[in-house]
């Protein structure tokens, strides 16, 4: 049984980062130029490490499957991104960010890794604004902050609701930079279809060019996968259509440990399910909650409007339950609370599978601040509402406009219908302080891996994490790997190794066109989603998780007899790529429903029906549980647990109240 | 809802293309436009015909990929959308759309309505940003920036980079483009030494591209679906002879 070291390195928490970065082994300038790294994914993670790791001399080969690096998913993250400056003197620190990530993690992720996310928090900022990003700013000129959930500080920097666009941008054009100069080949509309191992080590990847469809052999010094998270197993989710977990999926099959895969995240603000034919759920930013009250008619099955609901018959159930954080409790915790009030028959809309997302009464308040600016006295309620909608509309006019294009309601009239769907994915491949995963050579960086957020990520966190690792962790870390691999030669990639990946690859593709069956990719994509969303959803149980299990097996089996892939290898074919990715995601579901089944505690975003306290929260169990449940692949689809001990030796451990 | 499609098909980027008929019936009024192809895909498949290939990824109006024209528009008859945003709503029974891809020398086809675009990362990688390594940034508040000199920025940074300023031009002029981020980084004091040197190397890179020059029919304008404003274009072009008269580079 292999056995997994974290690398902790050793000394006090604050000061374990500062000594590893003044003792890693370094690589000089002119064995860095004969260094070869492959980047697979360009989004804030993989477009950040491969411009770094250029800039200081490596050879860098990035991969995307997309058109353009910049069409990365990242591009979507609307709120915020965090990072512990404290520029509202509100008391922020490096600690207290530290703190409220472990905690809203549901003491779930590793300490040492957290405390440095939040050490190097602020340097992103730094990095972010020098490369030009056109962060929001007060009139003053500094940049300004916002509230976000699972916090009582501001701390979340933004740009309108599109801060992962311009954060991607920025990472982006640094990664342009580097192509223009030579030092990066980018490879777009490409995907990774293997990880090659020589010896034990990740050695380079077989990728496939999607427009001609030729298979290509990519040989590495080191391999890092920034590919994101695996939300879209659940079919409908936040995530774009091309998000996949095929990318780390294969370097789980080549020995890499996948770890807590059973940590997904509902978030509670999206656009409800409007019918059969949705490809894709709608994300409103948790920003929204900053400014809105969420709630539900004290009425069951009330069928009046919105606006005809007078305040005293309608339930702000958060408040109500949580007064302390009210709105802004972490995500697990509202998306449970929405489902809990729609499932006792309170939910509003035509599926009855929404609640209120209401701007009415801070669109008044900002109304009232403006009028006073502007100098108008005994204004009516009208013209506050007036003055008011034109604040709101500055800070979330996007979020506004893309609710009612996909509604045909407006939102500045009525309350949002909003609704929980799968937005994030905690889980991942499992990696050590360095972000090495269990097979030398391989990293995992982003989303893709697991460290950082524990059971539940807290919002404004992913954007956080990803540049973190792509600028000031990975280009470090890698340092202590390399730096014994100086002697390696460029391994030709007509080595065995290669070969034999290069044709596992083909046989797979061929099998997919050779089934020639009656039924489409997507539905059997749209059925594995159904059982996940019902299974191993918001809420789970070990009847459930077992039926799941079965089913998947079963539909797994249906999939490799009866799918139909048309057209053939050789040409651009949407469907053959859709084909790879959703038998991926038909032996990852299976995992999940096993984590689920094994981790017999509710965390999190992991709510286990059978663990909950009289009042309905979570209920962890630190003394069985208190560890990561690192996932190795074994022939013919069978899974061997793994434990990484969690150790909080800074945090004391305690009941996670927002109350 | 039922509707008569005519869609553009082309094997590959060397075969000749044509209009396609289809018919689409029981769409719902909810769908996004994707969604109903999603819809017209799944019936080819189940005939045994080639599905239609088409780019989309994120489908929330934010990555820039989908890139459909339809009924002699980019991104179809509403205006601030993208084709993913555009629901079927906008139709209604028994209407004929027309589908096309992109058309412009600079954006070959791919397959069907799918275009290469890679000339828009070429043109960012040709100066598209400012200089600055990783860990050489002072602190974020160290340079305070007005807020409406950020705010600008801002909005010239808000551009997608899906090409349908460039679609629908009838000069297949990709100004729109170039000059939303040679705009947004001369705007912010970060971008000032290199505004000259990055504003010839981009539209040096432009025009090598094969993209037409802009005559001011502000069709960019009016289709842009991030409403990015033709005053960088004029930006741009101040800039542009500034550096061409006083700071010509070699570039």
């Amino acid at each position: 049984m292999a056995e997994i070291n974290s690398n902790i390195p050793e000394g006090e928490l604050t000061e374990k980062w500062t000594k590893f970065r003044s003792s890693v082994a370094l690589v000089n300038p002119a064995n860095k130029r004969s260094i070869e790294v492959i980047v697979v994914g360009s989004g804030l993670a993989g477009a950040s490490a491969a411009a770094t790791l250029a800039e200081m001399g490596y050879k860098v080969k990035c991969f995307c499957f997309q058109d353009s690096p910049r069409r990365a998913h990242s591009i979507a993250a609307q709120g915020g991104i965090n990072a512990a400056k404290n520029y509202q003197n509100d008391g922020d620190s490096t600690y207290r960010l530290f703190y409220d990530t472990i905690k809203g993690g549901d003491y779930r992720a590793r300490e040492a890794n957290v405390y440095r996310l939040a050490e190097v928090s602020a340097n992103i900022i730094d990095q972010c604004v020098a490369q030009g990003v056109p962060l929001a700013r007060e009139y003053g000129g500094l940049l300004d902050n916002r509230s976000f959930g699972g916090t009582q500080v501001q701390r979340t920097f933004y740009a309108a609701g599109q801060t992962g666009q311009q954060l991607l941008l920025g990472a982006y054009s640094a990664l342009e930079r580097q192509i223009g100069m030579g030092k990066v080949d980018m490879y777009t509309r490409h995907e990774m279809l293997e990880v090659v191992k020589i010896d034990g080590k990740a050695r380079g990847i077989i990728a496939r060019n999607l427009i001609t469809g030729e298979l290509e052999r990519h040989f590495g010094h080191a391999v890092l996968i920034a590919s994101g998270g695996y939300g879209n197993v659940f079919y409908l989710s936040t995530n774009a259509m091309g998000s996949n977990v095929t990318a780390a999926w294969k370097a789980h099959r080549q020995g890499a440990f996948f770890a807590n895969p059973c940590f997904t995240q509902i978030h509670p603000t999206c656009i409800p399910v409007s019918g059969d034919h949705q490809s894709k759920l709608t994300l409103m930013s948790e920003s929204l909650r900053n400014d809105g009250r969420i709630w539900v008619p004290k009425k069951k099955d009330d069928n009046r409007k919105a606006t005809d609901i007078p305040e005293d018959e309608r339930d702000y159930y958060l408040e109500r339950r949580y007064p302390a954080f009210g709105n802004l409790v972490p995500r697990d915790v509202a998306s449970r609370a929405a489902k809990e009030r729609c499932d006792a028959g309170y939910g509003v809309g035509a599926s009855k599978l929404a609640v209120y997302l209401d701007f009415a009464a801070n669109t008044e308040r900002y109304g009232r601040i403006e009028a006073t600016k502007q100098g108008i006295h005994n204004a009516d309620k009208a013209t506050f509402m007036r003055l008011g909608r034109e604040v709101v509309k500055e800070k979330y006019g996007n979020l506004f406009d893309m609710y009612a294009q996909i509604t045909g309601e407006d939102p500045y009239e009525t309350p949002m219908r909003i609704y929980p769907a799968v937005h994030y994915t905690m889980g991942g491949l499992w990696v050590d302080y360095n972000l090495m995963t269990t097979v030398p050579g391989l990293y995992a960086l982003g989303e893709a891996n697991f460290s950082d957020h524990g059971a539940n990520r807290l919002g404004a966190s992913a954007l956080m994490q990803g540049l973190a690792d792509g600028y000031f962790v990975i280009p470090y870390t890698i340092g202590a790997y390399l730096s014994k691999d100086i002697s390696t030669k460029a391994i030709p990639t007509d080595h065995p190794a290669f070969i034999e990946a290069e044709k596992n690859v083909k046989e797979t593709l061929e099998r997919f066109v050779n089934i020639k069956g009656s039924k489409s990719v997507d539905h059997f994509h749209k059925a594995l989603g159904k059982i996940m969303w019902d299974k191993c959803g918001m809420a789970r149980n070990e009847q459930g998780l077992k039926e799941a299990i079965v089913e998947i097996r079963a539909l797994r089996d249906e999939f490799w007899r009866d799918v139909r892939v048309p057209g053939s290898l050789d040409e651009y074919n949407p469907e053959l790529e859709k084909a790879g990715r959703v038998a991926d995601f038909l032996e990852l579901g299976e995992l999940m429903c096993i984590d689920a089944l094994n981790r017999q505690e509710s965390c999190g975003g992991h709510f286990r029906e059978e663990y909950q306290t009289e009042e309905g929260e979570a209920l962890r169990d630190d003394e069985n549980y208190a560890y990561a449940a690192a996932w190795e692949y074994l022939e013919g689809v069978h899974f061997n647990l793994h434990k990484e001990d969690l150790k909080f030796e800074n945090i004391k451990v305690a009941q996670r109240s927002y109350k | 809802m039922n509707l008569t499609l005519k869609v553009w098909r082309q094997k590959n980027s060397k075969s000749a293309g044509k209009l396609v008929d289809y018919q689409v019936s029981d769409i719902s009024p909810d769908m996004s436009f994707l969604e109903m192809f999603d819809v017209l895909n799944e019936q080819l498949i189940n005939k045994g015909e080639e599905p239609i290939v088409f780019d989309h990824d994120c489908r929330e109006g934010i990555c820039g990929m989908c890139s459909m024209f339809i009924n002699g528009r980019p991104h179809g008859p509403k205006q601030g959308i993208t084709t993913c945003q555009l629901h079927m709503r906008s139709f209604k029974d028994g209407d004929t759309i027309v589908v096309e891809p992109w058309r412009a020398a600079a954006f070959p086809v791919i397959k069907d309505l799918a275009t290469d675009r890679s000339s828009f990362d070429r043109i960012i990688a040709s100066g598209g940003f400012i200089s600055v390594n990783t860990g050489n940034a002072q602190d974020a508040n160290a340079l305070p920036i007005p807020k409406r000199q950020a705010d600008a920025a801002f909005e010239a940074a808000a551009c997608i980079a899906c090409g349908a300023c460039v679609a629908t031009c009838k000069n297949a002029s990709a100004m729109l483009f170039v000059s939303a981020k040679i705009s947004q980084l001369a705007l912010l004091p970060q971008g000032q030494p290199e505004r000259y040197r990055r504003v010839q190397s981009m539209v040096a890179q432009m025009d090598a591209e094969g993209f037409g020059n802009c005559t001011n029919t502000r069709a960019c304008e009016a289709e842009c679906p991030k409403g990015i404003s033709l005053e960088n274009i004029a930006r741009m072009n101040r800039d542009y002879y500034a550096a061409k008269f006083a700071s010509e580079e070699e570039v």
